[in-house]
């Protein structure tokens, strides 16, 4: 028999970390638990509600349009930006001076804050004075993104690819210098096309890059808010009122405390269940792989 | 089928990489690039692959002028020092590749590999992932795909450097078979003359960019040209000392001398450098002819099985190359025996004046 000494001394070594969490993170979502349950009138006057705030979010029919839009506008931008990301990053010089001229303009638009994205596009899109809006107007086209849903649509995801297109581009732009030139040469030898060249030498490089930026840009995108808001206040109607939006009207516009708290609750694990889902499935897809010996 | 360089340079920017080669390589022989880091070897196989255009000069292929042809036109394939394959795809269809970027029928194609891969050890692999394999394993692989496509130049670039010494002399055996049966003419880069003399063939010795000499492999090692080419074709570079030839004897000072042979004696009177190879300096007489030196010791490096002495006195410092583990006190004075019959004789400008007969080791 072997006789384990128990040292319960190592449970004092984890308190200052759960202190911190607590602080950072336990506290806050309780408070928001809290308020997810009861009706709060003022300081003394609250009743216990239960479930009926979850309820009523979940079966309110503007909250699940908001939803869709949300997922929809989340699946436009991916599809968008993870090709075109790849593709700059393919078309990006790979040194020299051009390489860091690049690598400068290509991150600009990283650097502006979200409100100021939203008003340079508010500017840039406006009938009267902005060169977008001027410009389509005078080609013949009826632009406006106050009245034409599918106008402030389209502005809304132009300007997120605009701003994030970017940080996929900067993300494979690494993963492809990690290439020894030598498999380039290799292919080179073998006669292989530049497709080729890109599904079998620089795809697997990208897989690792590329899943932190699919994640990444789906709980960025998922959680957009300032931009569409300074840009057309969630119009024209609700036709780009998106999820966080439409959480800051409650809270803050209606100060309905209890129902936004549970729209908040749920919010935050749709985020969580999504980027687990996704998480996962590329982990067991590389798990596979590594099984079969590829990377 | 030879392939032919013409008088080749090959400057980047302001440095000069290639100047003045000039090489014939005869169908099915096997040539070693030997060379040390930066003497212009894997430039060299770049130009001869057409990965790059010579600056100046001609390539030829079969009589045919390659010059401005690039690689995806020319039926070449490549090893590099890094295992290169693919790394999604199975070491089958890793020696596939090529055949199916050429698009030849399925069945050619599963006989070829199958063929290659025997050939190469690893018929038994040929499901698995290029990282699922050893090292050596890898490589094997990659040579596979070099081999596979019948190419009419294989370009190995310093191929074993990244594999242990077992494997390399196992490698190295094997590789000299295989090209046996091929007609293609193989380019190996090695920056060891050890392994350029193992692999026998015809041996190309470039340094900064030049060729030195080329030729059969044991006449290039036997009969180098100048003093260059015998120090960069002998590991450690063999060594020279100053001395005088005079009507009878020759010396290194008033008290190192020897009386000259009949094979000195035809050399003119005067100043000469003497080479004599690591490997042929020996602690006892070995030879009735053997000039005996008083030398320090002043450094004992043990590699392997081996010893590496390193020794002066007040007119040259030698190295010596000894079989066996050897135990030396630096500062002990020691007794060396230098061959006079092995000795080689350049002038003064290094170019080679005598050869010493050959007769048995290195």
């Amino acid at each position: 028999m072997v006789n384990k000494v128990y040292n319960n001394r190592a449970w004092l070594l984890v308190l200052p970390m759960l202190a911190l969490v607590a602080f950072s993170a336990i506290i806050p979502l309780m408070t928001v638990v809290n308020y997810s349950v009861q009706d709060v009138f003022d300081a003394n006057t609250r009743f216990f509600t239960g479930i009926e705030w979850f309820e009523r979010t979940l079966n309110d029919a503007g909250l699940q349009a908001a939803l869709l839009r949300q997922f929809a506008f989340s699946f436009t931008v991916l599809a968008i930006q993870v090709p075109l990301g790849i593709g700059i990053a393919l078309l990006m010089p790979k040194r020299g001076w051009q390489a860091s001229a690049v690598l400068i303009l290509i991150t600009l638009p990283l650097l502006i804050p979200w409100n100021v994205v939203g008003s340079i596009w508010q500017i840039f899109t406006r009938g009267d004075i902005g060169l977008m809006g001027v410009g389509l107007r005078e080609l013949g086209y009826g632009y406006n993104i106050t009245r034409n849903p599918v106008d402030a649509w389209a502005t809304i995801v132009l300007m997120d690819v605009w701003h994030w297109t970017p940080l996929i581009a900067l993300l494979c732009y690494s993963g492809l210098r990690s290439i020894p030139e030598a498999y380039y040469q290799a292919a080179r030898i073998d006669r292989a096309s530049k497709w080729a060249v890109f599904r079998y030498i620089q795809l697997p490089k990208l897989t690792n890059v590329l899943v932190i930026g699919v994640l990444l840009r789906f709980m960025h995108s998922f959680m957009i808010y300032a931009e569409p808001f300074v840009l057309t206040g969630g119009g024209p109607g609700s036709s780009t009122t998106f999820l966080s939006q439409s959480l800051a009207t409650m809270a803050i516009g209606q100060q309905d405390l209890g129902p936004s708290a549970a729209f908040s609750l749920i919010y935050f694990l749709i985020i969580l269940l999504v980027c687990w889902v996704f998480y996962t499935a590329i982990m067991n897809m590389q798990k596979d792989k590594a099984e079969r010996g590829g990377v | 089928m030879s392939l032919i360089l013409e008088n080749i340079d090959h400057v980047v920017g302001a440095s000069t990489h290639i100047e003045g080669v000039s090489l014939e390589l005869a169908p099915g022989s096997f040539n070693v690039l030997l060379g040390r880091t930066l003497a212009g070897k894997t430039t060299l196989m770049r130009l001869m692959a057409g990965l790059e255009a010579p600056t100046h000069g001609k390539v030829m292929m079969h009589g045919r002028d390659v010059t401005g042809v690039p690689v995806r036109k020319r039926n070449v394939s490549m090893v590099y020092q890094q295992f290169i394959n693919y790394p999604t795809l199975s070491v089958f269809d890793n020696i596939a590749s090529p055949l199916q970027l050429a698009r030849v029928d399925k069945q050619e194609i599963r006989r070829r590999v199958h063929e290659t891969a025997e050939m190469l050890h690893i018929e038994h692999l040929l499901d698995r992932f290029p990282l699922e394999l050893s090292g050596g394993q890898q490589q094997r692989t990659a040579m596979g795909r070099a081999l596979v496509k019948d190419a009419e130049l294989i370009l190995f670039d310093e191929p074993l450097v990244n594999l242990d010494y077992k494997l390399r002399e196992e490698f190295r055996d094997e590789l000299r078979e295989l090209f046996k049966a091929k007609n293609c003419i193989a380019v190996y880069a090695t920056t060891e003359p050890n392994e350029a003399l193992a692999l026998g063939g015809h041996t190309a010795v470039l340094h900064e960019g030049r060729l030195l000499q080329y030729g059969r492999t044991e006449d290039v090692y036997h009969r180098p040209r100048d003093i260059l080419t015998a120090e960069m074709f002998s590991e450690p570079p063999i060594n020279v000392m100053p001395g005088l030839v005079s009507g009878s004897e020759v010396s290194f000072d008033d008290t190192l001398y020897f009386p000259v042979d009949e094979v000195f004696s035809r050399l003119d009177p005067g100043a000469y450098h003497f080479g004599v190879r690591a490997s042929h300096i020996s602690l006892s007489r070995l030879h009735p002819t053997d000039l005996e030196v008083e030398v320090t010791v002043e450094l004992s490096e043990i590699s392997g099985s081996e010893t590496f002495l390193h020794v002066r006195n007040d007119i040259f410092s030698l190295v010596l190359h000894l079989g066996g583990v050897h135990r030396f006190e630096t500062d002990q004075r020691i007794t060396v025996f230098l061959p006079t019959h092995k000795m080689y004789a350049f002038d003064q400008h290094g170019a080679i004046v005598h050869v010493p007969s050959h007769r048995g080791g290195r």
